[in-house]
């Protein structure tokens, strides 16, 4: 009777285990196919979040390591600097000229690229995984930030804290500027062709949620390239431009007569404050705050 | 092509005449249009004259980036009559013993050079991407001479240049995509711009174009003979050696400088003697100028036309001189039908 007793608590016991792992492996395979949407339309499926992680653009590779996981990533393209400890990776080519090879021996489970990049079709025919994303706009970042953590199969609350916590950030950030800077009408030149950013781009986006002015009208798109003598006739009050190109710029005929040249008011950023300002990525913030800085400077 | 009947000589000269004073008159016509027009549209050059700050922009910038189209075109015109008689080949153009891809892979480096160190900043800044691209240039005029081991063999030289254009052009490309930074500088450069010609720039293009021309004058006759073939052009006692030397560094040093000033800008070297053959059937001696003046024209209206169809943005200047020069010309093919040569 004892024994009987025994025995069925033991079936009891077996099929309490049975039943509890068939749940779990129908749990598991019912979360298992998840699919993510790139930029391009097309589909993906997953059936365990991607482990080994490839990034071929610097503002993906930041997406991936702002959201904690760095440590997925096994590679990344050539121009990714930041985090320092990215640099670590082996370097895959750029997004011109992806090393195809060396990306398929490392065996990703994804590849986060731009949509302009070349070498996709090659890596989806050789049976990999490409999530492309083409971050332009703060818009298109929080976007970019919600599929990467969808991609990896995160908690969706993570990419939607991180992005409150940087809109918070730069919100608080134009807070400590005075009334005055709203005022200050600004040139921001991305490259001395002279190429410069317009207010629908994403430097130029943030400088808005800074409340100044921008000299490019908003019909121009992104990124003009504008008659060097547009920027004159504006006569902007503060010039941003890169540190390596302000020593040409002032050589440029006609520019030297300029206000904002002649008073000095010029915000020239090193190459490591450039990359935090024309990645369309997590460091958002950041890139508010270096031009809050220029703009406090020369607040009338 | 050069050989006139005697009583077809006066109208052909005549006409040659007649060519450059509507070709010079072309060029004031544009270079008064080129003060009007900027980054707000066309605009009357008495109400701009009113505001001080459109003042300084029309003496400081428009002024000389109109002269210094003129100047780069009327360059590049010359330079390209020179090719053509030199090689006795139609298709010749300027940038033909590499220099252009020299040009542009010494403006790579400079560029990818800027923030290497402070130490080669500092150089660079003190050379400028002006003379970068000269020397850029000369030098790739020099390797092709070099590899085509002198001057004499015409084929070997037209190789030679295509072997040293693809090197360094590929050079160039290598530069770009390790130097992402430098890309759009570079596409900006390929495609040409008068946006940053001052007076300075002008100057120098204007006395490289006198000697130049002045060269050129000299040059002409060894040119027409060269056009009767190299042995007949030897049996009428030219010195071929010295006069081929002599084309080729006036060659270099024109495009050389205008390359320099205004980036690699596509066709009108190509394009202007041609258009002046079109027009005239004359010696070098006309051939020279006309082609001159027929590359500033072309160059200073494409330049107005970049300037005036997007403003405040512009057009690459190289994208509309092709059009316009290459829109001619195929106008011109077309009309003369498949029999002409």
């Amino acid at each position: 009777m004892k024994a009987l007793t025994h025995a069925n608590i033991c079936l009891g016991h077996l099929t309490a285990l049975l039943l509890l792992t068939l749940l779990t492996l129908a749990a598991h395979t019912a979360r298992a196919q998840y699919s993510v949407v790139d930029d391009r339309g097309i589909a993906n499926h997953w059936s365990t979040p991607p482990e080994r992680v490839i990034t071929l653009l610097p503002s993906l590779t930041e997406t991936v390591c702002a959201l904690g996981e760095c440590a997925r990533l096994v590679g990344v393209d050539r121009y990714s600097n930041w985090p320092t400890s990215v640099m670590a990776q082996p370097e895959l080519g750029g997004g011109m000229d992806p090393n195809i090879e060396a990306i398929v021996a490392l065996a990703p489970d994804v590849i986060f690229t731009a949509q302009s990049s070349r070498g996709a079709q090659k890596l989806e025919d050789l049976g990999l995984k490409v999530v492309a994303l083409e971050p332009k706009s703060h818009a298109d970042a929080k976007r970019v930030l919600e599929k990467i953590a969808q991609t990896l199969g995160l908690n969706p609350e993570r990419a939607q804290q991180l992005w409150l916590t940087t809109e918070q950030a730069v919100a608080a950030t134009a807070r400590t500027l005075p009334a005055s800077t709203h005022t200050l009408r600004v040139y921001i030149e991305v490259n001395r062709a002279p190429f410069g950013a317009g207010p629908t781009s994403f430097i130029g986006e943030t400088l808005t949620r800074l409340g100044a002015q921008n000299i490019l009208p908003t019909s121009l798109g992104p990124f003009p390239r504008v008659n060097p003598e547009f920027v004159v006739r504006a006569q902007p009050t503060v010039i941003m431009i890169s540190k390596r190109d302000l020593p040409e710029m002032l050589l440029r005929p006609g520019w030297a007569a300029m206000q904002a040249i002649k008073e000095n008011r010029v915000c020239a950023f090193a190459s490591a404050e450039q990359d935090v300002l024309v990645r369309p990525g997590p460091r958002l913030a950041e890139a508010a705050t270096l031009m809050a800085t220029c703009l406090k400077r020369f607040a009338p | 092509m050069n050989a006139s009947l005697p009583d077809t000589h006066f109208s052909q000269n005549s006409r040659a005449l007649c060519s450059a004073w509507l070709l010079a008159l072309l060029c004031v016509v544009v270079l008064i249009a080129g003060l009007c027009v900027g980054s707000a549209g066309v605009e009357p050059l008495w109400r701009l004259l009113a505001d001080p700050i459109a003042a300084q922009i029309i003496w400081d910038i428009r002024a000389p980036r109109t002269l210094g189209a003129l100047l780069a075109g009327a360059l590049l015109g010359l330079a390209g009559a020179i090719a053509q008689g030199l090689f006795r080949n139609p298709l010749a153009d300027p940038f033909l013993l590499g220099s252009a891809s020299g040009a542009s892979a010494a403006v790579a480096l400079a560029l990818a050079g800027f923030g290497i160190s402070p130490l080669a900043t500092q150089w660079l800044l003190r050379l400028g991407l002006t003379a970068a691209a000269f020397m850029g240039a000369v030098l790739a005029v020099f390797l092709t001479l070099s590899l085509a081991r002198g001057v004499q063999h015409t084929l070997r030289l037209l190789l030679a240049g295509v072997v040293v254009g693809v090197v360094l052009g590929a050079f160039t490309s290598f530069l770009s995509l390790t130097h992402p930074d430098i890309l759009q500088v570079m596409q900006a450069f390929m495609l040409g711009s008068t946006g940053f010609v001052g007076w300075s720039a002008c100057g120098i293009m204007g006395i490289v174009w006198l000697a130049c021309s002045a060269a050129g004058r000299g040059l002409s006759k060894a040119l027409d003979g060269l056009a009767l073939g190299e042995a007949t052009a030897q049996s009428l006692g030219l010195p071929l050696r010295s006069l081929r030397a002599a084309s080729i560094a006036t060659l270099a040093l024109a495009t050389g400088t205008a390359v320099a000033q205004t980036g690699l800008i596509a066709f009108v070297g190509l394009a202007a003697p041609h258009l002046v053959r079109a027009l005239v059937k004359t010696s070098h001696a006309w051939l020279l100028p006309l082609a001159s003046l027929m590359g500033a024209a072309l160059l200073s209206l494409a330049d107005l036309l970049a300037r005036g169809l997007l403003a405040p943005q512009e057009l690459p200047v190289g994208v509309l001189t092709a059009l316009l020069g290459g829109g001619y010309l195929m106008w011109l093919m077309h009309r003369r039908g498949p029999t002409h040569d």
